[in-house]
């Protein structure tokens, strides 16, 4: 089980990598797909079947195909503009920061206080229970928070009447 | 430990039975349509034409495998692939027996569900990758399909695992056992296979590759097996909505004296049947008519099925 999630790990990071560094924006999209479809393995080895299974639907399947949707409609794609937009000189900040990240990470393995793979397997009841009882108030307040966005997109896509649209 | 020798028979099996039945399900369907529009369709070739489909097959893979100049070379070529992988890999979580499925996930329901999402990309990216712009227009259009529906796709699917209390199939097969669950969920039902329909791009949904507007769609561009392998793709997924429907809404293997995988067999061929008997008699409908229907029509009805049968299973549990 845990070369698969070597394995699985190693794709997502490689995966996210090419993300980054690809001039052509709907490939690089499709890498952020594969990294998706990756991390949602990795929830299934640790355990989690409800979230590796949420991670496809929600990340994988909708909110990336609404992403490739938007960058398709922008018509033909700048990849020589991006190319000289990825100069080195816009690597040096991103670089810096990582590097601290990764020096964290480091540290975190060397001093040998790492958390083990296997954790208890948080069944679906177990995550629903816990939604709604301990957590219900975040979870009204996501459903507070989404409603005024779905009544915005609304209004903003609404067809105006002629006479609305005279004056 | 898990049993890799009956497991690899079970793989073995699903994967020959269902290659097999979308390759017979082509001449199956010409046949049928054939009947219904009373001519006769192809019956040259072996006993009553069943032959057909291996003919069909030798042909294709002697056709030339053109890719255009203008694509997207390594997008177009992927692109046939994830139409058949992603309809297989959902057969692994189909029960057609008691402990015969490949894998009896306990969220097989959201597994069907993740699958199903991701087979949208084959034709979204095939048409993008085409580079052409009727290609384009179908995948436009898939886009917008797959928005309308894939929402009351997963709502109307609830209903059945409310009454079931689980998300694994063999359990809701079995909670079935006295009771099929299209009678308490019905619209349930009617969401769920319109939504299927147009998942696996069928009359009255098949905007995506009206061949009367569009050429031929998001595959306009794709030649020999490549083509083939969209042909047996969405043969595969007019399986794979009979068998869901079969075991969501129809008792999977359950019913009197004939053995549970005939009893599955028999009433996928219903389905199949029903499916091809509906491009035979309906036409396609407009683009904006099925987005509408699916946000103003079918996406209430869902949510106040779905209500109505949390509210009948709290009942019940007093």
């Amino acid at each position: 089980m845990e070369v698969l999630f070597y394995i699985a790990a190693a794709v997502t990071v490689l995966a996210t990598l090419r993300v980054i560094t690809h001039v052509h924006a709907v490939h690089a999209l499709l890498y952020l797909v594969v990294a998706l479809i990756a991390l949602s393995l990795i929830f299934y080895l640790l355990g989690a079947q409800f979230a590796a299974a949420l991670e496809i639907i929600i990340y994988g399947g909708a909110i990336m195909v609404l992403f490739i949707f938007v960058v398709m409609l922008l018509g033909p794609l700048a990849v020589e503009q991006e190319r000289t937009w990825f100069s080195p000189t816009a690597w040096v900040g991103p670089s810096i920061l990582a590097l601290v990240l990764l020096g964290e990470v480091g540290y975190l393995i060397a001093s040998g206080d790492h958390p083990t793979m296997a954790v208890a397997e948080p069944t679906q009841k177990a995550i629903s229970i816990a939604l709604y009882g301990p957590y219900i108030i975040g979870v009204e307040l996501a459903s507070m928070l989404l409603l005024p966005g779905l009544i915005g997109a609304y209004h903003l896509g609404r067809r105006l009447s002629s006479e609305a649209r005279s004056c | 430990m898990i049993d890799w020798s009956h497991t690899a028979l079970t793989i073995a099996v699903m994967l020959g039975s269902c290659l097999t039945l979308a390759g017979m399900l082509i001449w199956v369907e010409r046949r049928l349509l054939g009947v219904w529009q009373e001519r006769y369709g192809p019956n040259r070739l072996g006993p009553g034409g069943c032959l057909q489909s291996l003919a069909d097959m030798i042909k294709i893979f002697t056709k030339e495998d053109w890719i255009p100049p203008f694509a997207d070379k390594a997008v177009f070529v992927i692109t046939p692939a994830i139409v058949v992988i992603t309809a297989l890999m959902s057969f692994a979580v189909i029960p057609i027996a008691p402990n015969f499925v490949v894998a009896d996930l306990n969220v097989g329901v959201l597994f069907f569900l993740a699958m199903s999402s991701l087979a949208a990309y084959s034709v979204i990216i095939g048409g993008w990758a085409s580079n052409n712009k009727f290609a384009f227009l179908g995948s436009l259009r898939a886009i917008a399909q797959l928005l309308s529906y894939e929402v009351f796709m997963g709502l109307s699917l609830m209903g059945a695992v409310l009454l079931a209390g689980s998300f694994n199939l063999s359990d809701i097969v079995e909670a079935q056992r006295h009771q099929w669950f299209v009678i308490p969920q019905f619209l349930g039902f009617l969401g769920f296979f319109m939504a299927g329909l147009a998942e696996a791009h069928r009359t009255p949904f098949d905007m995506p590759e009206a061949e009367a507007e569009l050429v031929a769609g998001y595959h306009s561009e794709y030649s020999g097996m490549k083509f083939g392998m969209f042909f047996v793709g969405e043969y595969l997924s007019i399986l794979l909505l009979s068998a869901m429907t079969v075991i969501l809404f129809f008792g999977g293997w359950h019913g009197p004296w004939l053995p549970p995988v005939v009893w599955f067999a028999v009433k996928m061929f219903g389905f199949i049947a029903l499916i091809i008997l509906i491009r035979a008699a309906w036409p396609r409908f407009r683009f904006d008519q099925l987005l509408s229907f699916g946000w103003k029509v079918v996406m209430p009805l869902a949510l106040i099925n779905l209500l109505v049968t949390g509210g009948v299973v709290l009942w019940r549990a007093g």
